[in-house]
């Protein structure tokens, strides 16, 4: 009776946290194992060559922290634009062109078309603001610097830019202030009367 | 190894040493770099697709030497190509296994005389071991290559030479 009471307001079941504890740990043992499988099985052989980059059989040379044009990023993010543009255009045209559904109500074709012009009006009004801009033209002949009307005069800047820096000596501006401290804080310490420590009963 | 298949078509439990089990796995899964040199190459390419299919025994063109088992040498081999030839070899893990496919890898094939550019056989570079003769070679030929190199993993005994040299 009390093994029965035990079993049923005890009972050893893991709590969720339990089991993404388990399934972390399995999943640890788990990489440990392959990985210690394939130090024992693996024949281990390097050699300079074989420990060297792989460049399609080229040698490699330089870093691998290449700097590339920028220009690559805004020209991939208006390709992968245009490419979910895509991926929406063909199942539109497959599911909701279907004959049934237009027979059904006749509104039915004319609101899909219009659902697509306005989806595919938003993108191509982004394609001719960057049309517009110029970041689709990759051969740029003349650099163009752009300007800003603002009100601050061109002297403001060329008294900064014309602004002479004296530099001290950063030993002596350090050294000095020291002893100073040091010379002010001796007269604190006199109290101004001379303690007598006599005992009263002598 | 067919004791292994024969196993398998049984009951499905496995009975053999690992180094059986090992080579069976390597022998069905054997996976050349995607790697071809001159026309070979178009037969090798023929052999892959869907009328030969080599995936069927488990030939599967890897990106990269690393994980590549099997390397083909597809085409003519000029001295400029051996250098990274050699490379390509070098950089792949062991065990690794290469086929000669056609006339040119296998002697310099129509250049063997007067081509000054063509080496004389890849094997004067890297070890070859299944020469596949044709000019090109058909798929079937590509295929009967890979049939012959499982003869010879399926003979091989990888952790028995690593742990007990002495009987090497």
């Amino acid at each position: 009776m009390l093994i029965l009471y035990y079993m049923d307001d005890y009972p050893t079941q893991l709590s969720s946290y339990g089991t993404i504890l388990l399934l972390g740990l399995a999943g640890i043992l788990l990489v440990c194992v392959t990985m210690f499988l394939a130090k024992i099985l693996s024949p281990n052989k390097p050699n300079p060559i074989k420990l060297s980059t792989y460049e399609c059989g080229e040698e490699p040379t330089g870093t691998s922290w290449v700097q590339f044009n920028p220009r690559f990023y805004v020209i991939a993010l208006i390709f992968l634009l245009f490419d979910v543009e895509l991926i929406f255009v063909f199942p539109w045209a497959t599911v909701y062109g279907q004959a049934e559904l237009i027979q059904m109500d006749s509104r039915w074709g004319w609101f899909t078309l219009i659902e697509m012009a306005i989806f595919l009006g938003i993108l191509i009004l982004g394609l001719i603001y960057v049309w517009k801009r110029g970041d689709l033209r990759w051969v740029k002949p003349q650099h163009v610097t752009p300007t800003v009307d603002v009100a601050i005069p061109k002297s403001a800047y060329n008294a900064l830019n014309n602004k002479s820096y004296e530099v001290r000596d950063y030993r002596a501006t350090v050294q000095e202030p020291v002893e100073e401290k040091q010379e002010e804080a001796k007269p604190q310490t006199s109290l101004g009367f001379k303690p007598r420590f006599k005992k009263p009963n002598a | 190894m067919t004791n292994i298949e024969q196993q398998l078509r049984s009951d499905g439990v496995i009975v053999a040493k690992i180094d059986d089990l090992l080579n069976w796995a390597r022998l069905s899964s054997m996976w050349p770099v995607s790697f071809g040199i001159a026309c070979c190459a178009i037969e090798m390419m023929g052999a892959m697709a869907s009328t030969y299919d080599l995936d069927r025994i488990g030939v599967f063109p890897r990106p990269s030497p690393r994980q590549a088992d099997v390397m083909i040498i597809a085409g003519t081999v000029t001295f400029k190509m051996a250098d990274r030839i050699k490379r390509l070899y070098e950089q792949m893990p062991e065990p690794r296994y290469v086929i000669s496919m056609g006339s040119c890898s296998n002697c310099g094939g129509p250049y063997w005389q007067h081509g000054y550019h063509v080496v004389k056989g890849v094997d004067k570079v890297i070890p070859v071991d299944v020469y596949v003769q044709g000019c090109p070679p058909r798929p079937e030929a590509l295929i009967g290559a890979f049939l012959e190199l499982q003869k010879k993993i399926e003979k091989e005994q990888i952790l028995h030479d690593k742990y007990f040299e002495e009987s090497v």
